[in-house]
């Protein structure tokens, strides 16, 4: 497949994954999801040119043009199908997808639903900040219901969607949630989504400076806000473990996602099951082995002799 | 017409000797009516294969009813020792199942034409003296035979023995055709199978229809031919082609493909995904596409409108993609069994922006197979989307063609090669070559493909003067691609009266209607679009030759009475010579249609 390389790969630093400078606005909380991304990469040393960033429209889905990877930045909310594409047929490349609550929860939200079943081989972030932020403030489906946008002067009035159960029931087999003012939490999630096999998901709380200044303050404790932590188990037999959350659980993940705004962190939900990638791989070995390894010349003439 | 036996061969009631006599035919058409499609599909299929096999021409032409299962079914199969080009106007053979085949189709029946019916279930008209009356207890000839309840399924069979023996075809052959489909299925249904076939042969119509028709030997090839419907030779034309991904969501009449591609493509190593609407599914492919392969995705007229936002950005990023489009009746879910060649702006101009897009049409079912090798050499060579649009008729029909050589098949091969520092994907002196995720890019510049508008090295901006250059671009390259295109054969002579301009599946009623139009005299020719967007240069030289150009499509003539290709020709070409005939009725196009038009034009 891939012809001989011409000299030692480089070591993957945050240098040599720096692209343009983010255009981002000033403090927007997308820059540390940025930065955090860049952490994880470096400490685990993807080869360079194994790593492909994929978005679709939106302040965050800009975020191919940011790192210095393969990428594509594509149409608005048709980033997972792309992405199952990637994966499915390069199992070898890394797939990232970074996307907006617009882009993720509305206008893509059929294809997180399907794609969380089949289960492909990627890692999705998504960075919610309550709001579009590139059409410049309105109204998104995670807006709190009285969020006053330009579509909605008077206050949101529609439900918001629940990501967390929205991911729960739709069968996505790694699930957290982090936030972006948490650097160290959204690094071990990242880390642990993309060791993940399957399809892994980190919905990420993501400040809009400019269109829904302080939405998460009330969980950053730098801003007097309480930043909760879900336990999980440690498979240790003592008392305490008995209290913490059992991450193959779905009905505990699902009652986790009910709890009341700013809710918890970390680990919804986490089960491994085959992946898409797997599931076809098996497809085609099996039928490969019925047709004896046949190549597609005298598979196209046998089915040729069919039609005589 | 030369579907219409000569006068002395003709069959009709007053000689209706008693001595059996056989005449040499060299073509008949047979409209078998029932109720279940599969059943007649089956006997219609099976005869197909072995006038496949016989050396004989054979066309099919098949209705699906639109209820789910069962409902009213035709599948009309004309078989000829020469060249067959439709599968004709009207039937010499009628045969109906119920009542309501009878009522329904008796006058697609020629004059003079056989109605053989089941006296189990139909009471003709017996008095209509325009055609011969055959009665044949089919039902419990069938029940009698096999025992139990005579199934469609039994009684098709039946008839396929009885037309056997009375077309004297090759039994043998047929047998063994009909032992070869049933080989998976349980051996009691085989032998079912063979009992009904051998009561319809031995089925004695002496008493009272006493003919029996010989085709003449054929002219075709016998060996090596295949025998199959424009959506499986399309199949195996995208194998062939080097595809080896794809993704679609169901919609009549694609889904064959898909269900064949999904089936097939592992054995070649390949993935066909089954996505969860149109959106995704082309967005899957052109996840394939980025990442280095040569895919797929297709879809009918209402899903591939779903599927315009992703191929304008295909355009714009400059990604290889085959996009097949099946199309039947519209607007909307319109006509979905039906056939129609109303998509061919939509599949052009359908998307925002202005995105030069390739769009190509194959001719017949043999044509299905080689229309996707040609999608899958544009795609890769200009780096671009196109289109095939094929459709309903094409999708179901079957016919017989000689056997595609295999040797140039190609295996595609994924370019990992290493990029240097120059790497520009969108170079203004060269075609596009992506490097897929996985290249290596020495430079350690990595690129990212994007839908704004770029520079060459693909990094967005909006310079008004970048953005025309780059307009500009897009839209050589097509035209580059135009000037590499041979111009389409002239069917007839190089001038003449009226030329005849067609695309798509009009191909066969279009040519035939040239043979017939130049037997009384007319001079008439005809070229045939594969290429229509763009269209090669140089069709105002072939029209220069004629005093009168009509274009024939199945589209409405619109707003301002031109069909949609005729409009594009008259844009292209500012000649008011361009005319345009056009019909929307969901059927193909009659030969005595096009003589009407041709003959209509000249006012
Ligand atoms: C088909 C389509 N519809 C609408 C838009 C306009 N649009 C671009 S981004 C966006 C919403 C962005 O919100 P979100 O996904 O939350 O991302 P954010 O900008 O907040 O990061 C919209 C409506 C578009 N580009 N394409
Ligand atoms: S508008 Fe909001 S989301 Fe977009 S870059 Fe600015 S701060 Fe970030
Ligand atoms: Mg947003």
């Amino acid at each position: 497949m891939s012809t001989a390389a011409p000299a030692e790969p480089e070591k993957l630093t945050k240098k040599s994954l720096l692209s343009d400078h983010p255009t981002w606005c000033p403090a927007c909380g997308d820059f540390a999801v940025l930065a955090a991304f860049f952490k994880v990469l470096e400490k685990l040393q993807i080869p360079h040119e194994k790593i492909c960033t994929l978005a679709g429209i939106g302040c965050a889905s800009r975020f191919p043009y940011f790192v210095n990877s393969h990428g594509l930045h594509f149409i608005h909310g048709r980033v997972l199908p792309l992405a199952m594409g990637v994966s499915l047929s390069r199992p070898d490349v890394h797939v990232f997808a970074f996307g907006g609550d617009g882009d993720g929860f509305s206008i893509g939200g059929n294809h997180l639903e399907h794609c969380a079943r089949k289960n492909p081989n990627l890692t999705y972030v998504i960075m919610d900040n309550f709001v579009y932020g590139l059409t410049k403030k309105q109204t998104s489906p995670t807006s709190p219901i009285g969020f006053q946008s330009k579509t909605d002067p008077g206050g949101a009035i529609d439900r918001p969607v629940n990501p967390m159960k929205k991911l729960v029931s739709s069968g996505a087999s790694f699930i957290a949630r982090t936030h972006a003012a948490q650097v160290k939490h959204m690094m071990e999630m990242f880390e642990r989504a993309i060791k993940h096999p399957g399809f892994s998901v980190v919905e990420v709380l993501s400040e809009c400076v400019i269109f829904y200044k302080g939405a998460f303050d009330n969980a950053n404790p730098r801003k007097g806000g309480e930043f909760e932590l879900i336990e999980e188990k440690s498979w240790d037999n003592s008392p305490e473990d008995d209290e913490r959350h059992d991450v193959t659980n779905e009905a505990d993940a699902y009652a986790i996602a009910d709890i009341q705004y700013p809710g918890k962190f970390g680990v919804f939900y986490q089960n491994e099951r085959p992946s898409k990638n797997t599931l076809e791989q098996q497809l085609i070995d099996a039928s490969q082995e019925k047709t004896a390894g046949a190549d597609a010349r005298e598979l196209l003439k046998n089915r040729f002799a069919l039609m005589k | 017409m030369s579907s219409t036996p000569t006068a002395e061969q003709k069959p009709s009631s007053s000689d209706q000797a008693t001595t059996e006599r056989t005449e040499d035919i060299n073509n008949a058409v047979i409209r078998l009516a029932g109720n279940s499609q599969k059943g007649i599909q089956t006997i219609g299929g099976l005869l197909a294969k072995l006038a496949g096999r016989s050396a004989q021409e054979v066309m099919t032409y098949m209705t699906i009813p639109s209820t789910i299962s069962g409902g009213a079914s035709i599948f009309q199969v004309r078989i000829g020792s020469g060249e067959v080009l439709t599968p004709g106007d009207e039937a010499d053979f009628l045969v109906a199942f119920y009542q309501d085949s009878y009522e329904n189709h008796i006058n697609n029946l020629r004059e003079g034409g056989v109605c053989l019916y089941d006296n189990d279930h139909v009471e003709p008209d017996l008095t209509d003296k325009r055609f011969i009356f055959v009665g044949v207890p089919m039902t419990s000839t069938t029940i009698e035979a096999i025992g139990g309840s005579a199934r469609d399924r039994g009684k098709n069979i039946f008839v396929l023995g009885l037309i056997t023996n009375l077309f004297d075809l090759q039994r043998d052959k047929l047998v063994h055709i009909i032992e070869t489909q049933f080989k998976n299925k349980h051996e009691s249904v085989l032998r079912n199978a063979m009992l009904a076939f051998d009561a319809g042969y031995a089925y004695q119509l002496g008493d009272i229809f006493n003919r029996s028709y010989e085709f003449e030997p054929g002219k075709a090839q016998s060996d090596g031919r295949i025998t199959t419907d424009g959506n499986t030779a399309l199949t195996y034309g995208l194998l062939a082609a080097g595809v080896r991904y794809g993704a679609g969501y169901p919609i009549t009449p694609w889904s064959s493909i898909m269900e064949q591609l999904r089936s097939e493509l592992p054995k070649y190593g390949g993935i066909f995904v089954q996505s969860e609407d149109e959106l995704a599914a082309v967005s899957t492919a052109i996840g394939f596409a980025y990442s280095g392969h040569l895919a797929i995705t297709g879809s009918s007229g209402p899903g591939l409108s779903l599927k315009m936002e992703a191929m304008g950005y295909a355009s714009m990023a400059e990604l290889p993609l085959i996009v097949i489009n099946v199309q039947r009746g519209g607007p909307s879910t319109g006509l979905p069994t039906s056939v129609e060649q109303s998509d061919l702006m939509q599949a052009i101009y359908g998307s925002h922006g202005d995105t030069p897009r390739v769009v190509i049409a194959p001719k017949d079912v043999e044509d299905c197979y080689y229309i996707a090798i040609e999608a899958g050499r544009i795609a890769r060579e200009f780096s671009t989307p196109v289109v095939v649009l094929t459709d309903q008729a094409l999708s179901s029909r079957i016919e017989a063609f000689p056997e595609p050589d295999v040797s140039g098949v190609i295996s595609p091969e994924l370019d990992l090669e290493p990029r240097g520092e120059d790497f520009k994907p969108y170079p203004f002196d060269a075609e596009t070559k992506h490097a897929p995720p996985g290249t290596r890019m020495t430079g350690n510049k990595y690129p990212v493909v994007t839908g704004l508008e770029h520079d060459e090295w693909g990094h967005p901006t909006s310079s008004p003067e970048i953005h025309q250059k780059m307009t500009d671009r897009r839209r050589e390259k097509h035209k580059r691609m135009a000037a590499s295109l041979p111009l389409p054969e002239i069917h007839g002579e190089k001038e003449g009266e009226i030329l005849l301009i067609g695309w798509g599946s009009t191909w066969g009623p279009i040519r035939e209607a040239v043979n017939v139009a130049r037997e009384s005299g007319h001079a008439v020719s005809a070229i045939h679009l594969r290429h229509i967007h763009p269209m090669p240069d140089g069709i105002d030289g072939i029209m220069d030759a004629f005093k009168r150009v009509l274009v024939i499509e199945m589209n409405d003539e619109g707003m301002y009475g031109y069909g949609q290709l005729a409009t594009l020709l008259r844009a292209r070409y500012a000649d008011d010579k361009i005319k345009s005939l056009t019909k929307c009725d969901g059927l193909n196009f009659q030969i005595r249609q096009i003589i009407a038009g041709i003959e209509n034009s000249s006012d």
